[in-house]
């Protein structure tokens, strides 16, 4: 089912929770909604499932208008993130309660129950009640739960925020193939950025109500269009300096301090002429060590983080990080030699902070 | 340093017991004085103020088809209460904690301030709402078992006790609504509840421990109720076992305290057996309850 969301707005009393949304999902697509706690991501999900009524524009399922329908003329399948089993029901109340509703014959609904109960791999929990069961069980449940009645839309609202690290990969992985093999249109609502990047066909970034991006993943790493995204996607997060930009010779070159004077290839040169402050914008895994043509500087902090290193350096004022091998054994207070990948560089308006190379 | 921590435990206990001693002292009285012909302190004497005097006359009243009445009238009235309180908070409750209409804050205000309002300074007004009442037809005073709604019915008595208890009721229900997860509510709409149907299906399993502790206190206070049937109804004698109890009091002279002390222990058994069975559940009201902030 096609999504189209057309300047989708909700506010409660004096705060705009959410402002002029406007995005479309395509049949069987799997798209984030990612952004901190508190930007309108989950009350926008809430909105396209009928539980909350927009304020302003609409919302479309398949090009009909859905804004008036009540959650469950809309045919859709929700995961929460407290799972929100019903504690008094068995397992198998549970999966088939959506079946009960529709007033499905008994003998459906156990075969329908046990066919999702084993496709979950909980085929053998059907007669326990919810409190008896794991956090990664009861997840099951209420995936089972939301697909038994054959969805055309699927929403999910950070369904593995509860779960432990191990668990949550494997979950992961798992949702992500189920999406694929039914092939439903899928919303995810998260705050992790990794759960974002690995599961989404493309993602929408929400900050304070708007939203900031809807791209694909690789796009939303590589070329970010606002400071924000370029801050919130990453991990570690992107380096940031204020620069000056001179030209000198046809050629332009940043300052992001202590007398540094780093070239900007041709494919990273800002769009507009900015001349003045901007900020240069840098991942830690485009900083290496180069014993050749890096300028000197100092181990400020080494942070162990089991495959990498994370080294934390000084350049001006401000704190450089980036990844090593830990075979290399830097301690604080070893000279080293920096090499900043320029072609990998970023350039923001200090003040309107959208990107200077794309967008 | 032992002496210390002993002393420390023993304190509380002989304070405890200090304050709780003249109740049981009145229970065992009670209990002693059902059973013999007079008593002096908590000795039975016989007529001739002897040790003894043992005697099952004071339980005589067993045999008067007028205790069987005001029993079964009892009954009714506390059964009336705690089912119209049930139903009325239950939903009242629901829709309190969890629907957004215009009113809502003043509502509940409303309710707490009706809470604090002593029954007593209503009896005169609600007496003349009974009289009124009791001229519509049907519903005035042509219902079988009750009466009726209007003045001098049992209906009556139980309309104003249940409007009398609503207030507590619809606030308990709002707590224990209020700690029910709205996800739950958001799944089950999703699932392809009706509003109602979630209240019904989903909602009030979560909050049995509630409307089990609603239901129990609300069966006592009906139970032993009293100043409202002997307001409303004409022949106190024939109303319940508190304003039987009351007669038996104030019409018989020389008081018979013994057969007064069997009636309240007649009274007082079945609220007794309930309590035992039931504290857990009460004791809920007070972890649920409190947490109902508007």
């Amino acid at each position: 089912m096609k999504v189209n969301l057309m300047n989708l707005t909700k506010k409660f009393g004096p705060v705009t929770a959410v402002e002029r949304i406007n995005l479309d999902i395509k049949d069987g697509e799997f798209v984030a909604f990612l952004g901190p706690s508190g930007c309108g991501k989950t009350t926008t999900l809430l909105m396209v499932a009928g539980i909350y009524k927009p304020s302003e524009g609409d919302i479309f399922f398949d090009g009909q208008q859905v804004n008036n329908f009540p959650p469950k003329d809309r045919d859709i399948g929700m995961v929460f993130q407290s799972y929100a089993l019903y504690p008094h029901m068995s397992v198998f109340q549970n999966l088939s309660y959506p079946l009960l509703l529709k007033k499905r014959p008994k003998d459906e609904m156990k075969i329908e129950a046990q066919r999702i109960a084993d496709m979950m791999g909980i085929g053998g929990l059907l007669k326990r009640k919810p409190g008896q069961l794991s956090g990664g069980q009861q997840q099951r449940v209420a995936l089972g739960r939301a697909l038994i009645k054959k969805p055309k839309l699927l929403l999910f609202d950070e369904p593995l925020s509860n779960l432990d690290a191990r668990l949550r990969i494997s979950m992961r992985g798992e949702i992500k193939k189920l999406q694929k093999d039914l092939g439903i249109t899928s919303i995810y609502v998260t705050h992790d950025q990794i759960e974002a990047l690995t599961m989404a066909d493309r993602i929408a970034v929400i900050k304070d109500g708007i939203l900031q991006a809807y791209t694909d993943p690789e796009n939303l790493h590589d070329r970010p269009n606002t400071l924000f995204i370029a801050e919130f996607i990453g991990n570690p997060p992107m380096n940031l300096f204020d620069v000056e930009i001179q030209s000198e010779g046809g050629k332009l070159f940043a300052n992001p301090g202590d007398g540094l004077k780093l070239a900007i290839p041709d494919s990273r040169k800002p769009k507009k002429t900015v001349k003045g402050r901007v900020r240069m914008g840098i991942r830690p895994q485009n900083i290496h060590i180069d014993s050749k043509e890096g300028f000197d500087t100092r181990v400020f902090l080494v942070e162990p983080m089991g495959r990498d290193d994370l080294i934390v350096c000084k350049v001006g004022n401000t704190d450089v990080h980036f990844l090593v091998d830990p075979i290399m054994r830097l301690k604080m207070e070893d000279s080293i030699k920096l090499k900043f990948d320029m072609e990998k560089s970023q350039f923001f308006d200090t003040e309107t902070e959208l990107s200077l190379l794309w967008g | 340093m032992k002496l210390k921590i002993v002393i420390s435990r023993i304190i509380p206990y002989l304070l405890l017991i200090l304050f709780t001693l003249p109740i049981i002292i009145g229970y065992v009285w009670i209990l002693i004085s059902t059973f013999s012909t007079r008593t002096y302190g908590l000795l039975p004497v016989d007529k001739d103020g002897k040790f003894g005097g043992f005697t099952l006359s004071n339980w005589s009243f067993l045999f008067e088809p007028e205790i069987w009445i005001v029993t079964f009238n009892t009954l009714i009235l506390a059964l009336g209460l705690t089912i119209g309180v049930v139903i009325v908070s239950m939903m009242a409750g629901y829709a309190l904690s969890r629907i957004k209409f215009p009113g809502r804050k003043a509502f509940l205000s409303l309710t707490l301030i009706l809470h604090a309002f002593p029954t007593v300074t209503l009896l005169i007004a609600i007496y003349f709402v009974l009289r009124w009442i009791a001229l519509i037809p049907v519903l005035g005073r042509n219902i079988p078992i009750i009466g009726g709604f209007g003045y001098n019915t049992l209906g009556g008595v139980i309309l104003v006790s249940i409007a009398i208890q609503l207030p507590l009721g619809i606030w308990l229900m709002k707590g224990f609504f209020d700690e029910v997860s709205w996800d739950m509510e958001r799944a089950a709409l999703i699932d392809g509840c009706s509003r109602f149907r979630t209240w019904w299906d989903v909602m009030l399993p979560q909050i049995k421990p509630g409307i089990a502790a609603l239901s129990i206190f609300s069966f006592i206070q009906g139970w032993g109720s009293f100043i409202i049937p002997y307001t409303y109804m004409v022949n106190a004698s024939r109303a319940t076992v508190a304003t039987y109890l009351n007669n038996l009091l104030s019409e018989t002279a020389p008081t018979n305290y013994s057969m007064l002390a069997s009636v309240g222990l007649f009274q007082l058994l079945p609220v007794l057996i309930f309590y035992i069975f039931t504290q857990k559940y009460l004791l809920s009201i007070f972890a649920g309850g409190v947490k109902g902030a508007a």
